[in-house]
């Protein structure tokens, strides 16, 4: 190779990341968990922040607490299976679901545009008293601000949950051991396109409906069957990879995973074609992973089985060793190949 | 699903792979075109399944990688600007551009990438089509709405309809800033230079789609290398490299169709036709290789109106690629992205240095995403108990 001499090896300077927040900031992959480690998680630090789960759990007077927050500002606000309110309520239970606590108290604060239809207001309120009903919470507390309009998109919505951590359930990333089963509720990815497809008007032969839910149930009965559940990840932003990726980083192990087992609807893997997307990035609102020990999979997956949310539930893989922090899939082809976390959000290829 | 699942079916490739084995030789070195190719080979790890005889080489055609860095360069300047609406395909948002704008009116908007720009005010929208730019557009008409024409043939027919409608419905605030490449001239840079290694050729199938096999027919023959147009499955690569393989194990050069359920011989007339009306061939510069004479398309006289590069006054402005970065030989299949030195650790997807880094076709994002680590992560994987 004598004609490489004549280049040097050596790339520029790195480019500067710019003065800007960007969107990928948000976007649930890299740029997210730098600006968490670069600015957030710093300026906080303690220990029950650092313990790096979907909520944080404490004691009070011998009660353990689980306590989140999470701000909805998906556009369009309807979309096929569901709406921003039933998000608002449905993603907050779901994070206390995965501290496994049952959820008790929500807060809400809605942050309104001038202009907005009342009669949209009234159809997203009602969305959020009827999933409040069905997860078993109440919403206790809340803000309502109006703002200028062009100021807000239609309506943001934030709530923050309170949940009763009962008997001695320990889940956490760092319970994680090498050995555990990876256990995936049901199929991946349809939220993502629902959201995608409703917002960018594009139409599919069968509407693609978001598997948008309260997860609560299905881990209570495990729970309650006493599986020794590990670790508990719902799938939102970033979708499966990040999941399995935050997971192998905070425990210090490496998943191993199966592309023959994951399930992805037809509709799913047809628009993920089209558009040039990876079902694994893609966003979910009613699915989680279990970590668990391997004796205990096959009895956790029949429990799953028996709710609607996971009827689908399937082993995808094994936790190994090592190298720390790594996600691998075996592909259907039978090779090998890494899973990684994308910077920011997925973006539809050109051709 | 249906001409998905079909094509990745983990037995017949066992097939393929062992047919492939039963009459290869000796080395042999296969280029695949597309940047789409390059990643479904990286993504099933198809190179890892042939026979040790058998390199492929990732070729040019990601059309992200190869659009110059001194366009990249003009849209960060258009799209900065106030009043203007710019639209592109998703995948060219990341791309950086120049460190070191050269041109004497160098300004701010040199540097950065679109998301940048639209972090810091600008108006930048992805689209799915250029057709909905042209809608913005008339939706729009106290706005300059301009569309990123980038691409190889394969999106010349729909950047070549957006215009030509614009044309037919009077709109005079659409424009495009044209950077499209060909395929025939490239592989004929690739294949005239001396230090060529590629001995055949997987043609990229939606290009061939478009303009359908015939120009290749001369390429085979002037540099007596087998073509053969190839889908960009599982098995469609694995079929197309068997019958490159077969080719070349008896000293054939023709050109073949392995992507016959969506390519014809003569291609897309109608499509070509609207290209042509529309568009001229013109030189063109590529990005980390240089120059290639009458390797791209411009706007035909008629339709030179929406040539955006003249309507915001910047046809004159340059910039340099960085002579440091390697990316030219990895385009030509001459380097593989590990063997930079600053892939992986200054180059990455979330810092890329350079453009075959930022696309999802580009051949350094698919080293990175797929195959980072690869020497740590050999042990086995289980799992299963799908009941």
């Amino acid at each position: 190779m004598a004609e490489i001499k004549e280049f040097r090896l050596q790339c520029p300077t790195p480019l500067n990341d710019g003065d800007y927040v960007q969107l990928a900031h948000g976007g649930g992959g890299r740029r997210m968990h730098e600006l968490l480690e670069g600015l957030l998680l710093p300026s906080f630090s303690n220990d029950i922040l650092l313990q790096r789960h979907d909520g944080a759990t404490f004691s009070i007077g011998g009660t353990r607490l689980a306590f989140t927050t999470d701000s909805y500002v998906v556009r369009p606000l309807f979309f096929p299976g569901g709406d921003i309110g039933t998000l608002a309520i449905n993603g907050t239970v779901n994070d206390l679901a995965m501290c496994g606590a049952r959820p008790l108290y929500l807060s809400s604060a809605l942050i309104l545009e001038e202009g907005l239809p009342m009669e949209t207001l009234r159809r997203i309120v009602e969305s959020m008293r009827s999933s409040a009903e069905l997860a078993e919470v109440q919403l206790v507390t809340g803000d309502t601000k109006v703002v200028d309009k062009g100021k807000g998109d239609g309506i943001f919505i934030n709530t923050a949950g309170i949940g009763v951590v009962e008997g001695d359930v320990s889940i956490s990333p760092k319970n994680v051991r090498p050995g555990d089963a990876i256990l995936l509720s049901g199929d991946i990815g349809r939220h993502g396109i629902a959201i995608m497809a409703t917002r960018e008007g594009l139409s599919f032969e069968s509407a693609i409906e978001s598997d948008c839910a309260p997860l609560w149930e299905p881990v209570k009965a495990l729970l309650g069957a006493g599986v020794k559940i590990h670790c508990l990840r719902d799938l939102t932003r970033g979708g499966l990879s990040s999941g399995l990726i935050e997971i192998a980083e905070a425990s210090g192990t490496r998943n191993a995973i199966q592309e023959v087992f994951i399930p992805v609807r037809e509709e799913v893997v047809g628009a993920c074609e089209i558009l040039g997307l990876d079902p694994l990035y893609l966003a979910n609102e009613g699915r989680f992973i279990a970590f668990v020990p391997q004796p205990e999979a096959e009895r956790a997956i029949e429990i799953l089985r028996k709710f609607s949310v996971s009827s689908e539930a399937v082993c995808i893989g094994r936790v190994l060793d090592g190298p720390a922090g790594l996600v691998t899939m075996k592909t259907q082809l039978g090779t090998e190949r890494l899973v990684d976390m994308l910077s920011g959000e997925q973006l539809p290829r050109i051709c | 699903m249906k001409y998905v699942e079909e094509y990745r079916d983990a037995a017949a490739a066992k097939q393929y792979v062992a047919a492939i084995a039963r009459i290869v030789t000796r080395p042999w070195t296969i280029m695949e075109i597309c940047g789409g190719q390059t990643h479904a080979i990286v993504k099933y790890g198809i190179d890892e399944l042939l026979p040790r005889q058998i390199t492929l080489a990732h070729g040019p055609g990601c059309p992200v990688c190869v659009t110059s860095v001194e366009l990249i360069d003009k849209a960060l300047r258009i799209a900065a600007q106030q009043n203007v609406i710019f639209c592109s395909f998703g995948d060219m948002l990341r791309v950086p551009g120049s460190t070191i704008p050269t041109s004497p009116n160098a300004g701010p908007g040199g540097t950065g990438d679109l998301f940048s720009v639209k972090a810091a005010g600008g108006d930048v929208r992805i689209v799915y089509s250029p057709m909905d730019a042209v809608q913005i557009a008339k939706q729009n008409p106290d706005k300059q709405v301009v569309f990123f024409a980038v691409g190889f043939e394969t999106t010349a027919p729909a950047n070549a309809m957006s215009v030509y409608h614009a044309k037919q419905s009077g709109l005079t605030n659409y424009s495009v800033l044209v950077s499209h490449v060909l395929v025939p001239p490239a592989m004929e840079a690739i294949l005239s230079s001396p230090t060529n290694c590629v001995q055949g050729f997987l043609a990229a199938g939606h290009v061939c789609t478009v303009m359908g096999y015939t120009e290749y027919y001369p390429i085979a023959a002037k540099y007596r290398v087998p073509i053969v147009v190839t889908g960009f499955e599982p098995l469609d690569l694995l079929q197309g490299i068997y019958m490159c393989v077969l080719q070349l194990e008896q000293g054939r050069c023709e050109v073949e169709n392995q992507y016959g359920r969506a390519v014809r011989r003569e291609g897309n007339v109608p499509a070509q036709d609207l290209v042509a009306k529309v568009f001229r061939v013109v030189d063109r510069k590529w990005r980390g290789i240089g120059g290639i004479p009458r390797s791209g398309l411009g706007l035909a006289d008629d339709y030179a109106q929406f040539d955006a590069e003249t309507r915001f006054g910047v046809s004159q402005y340059t910039a340099q690629e960085d002579p440091e970065c390697i990316s030219g030989l990895i385009m030509q299949g001459a380097r593989r992205p590990e063997q930079c030195s600053a892939y992986g650790s200054r180059c990455t997807s979330d810092h890329p240095l350079g453009a075959p880094m930022v696309s999802s076709e580009g051949a350094c994002a698919a080293y990175y995403r797929y195959r980072r680590l690869r020497t740590e992560a050999g042990a086995p994987v289980e799992g299963g108990n799908r009941g």
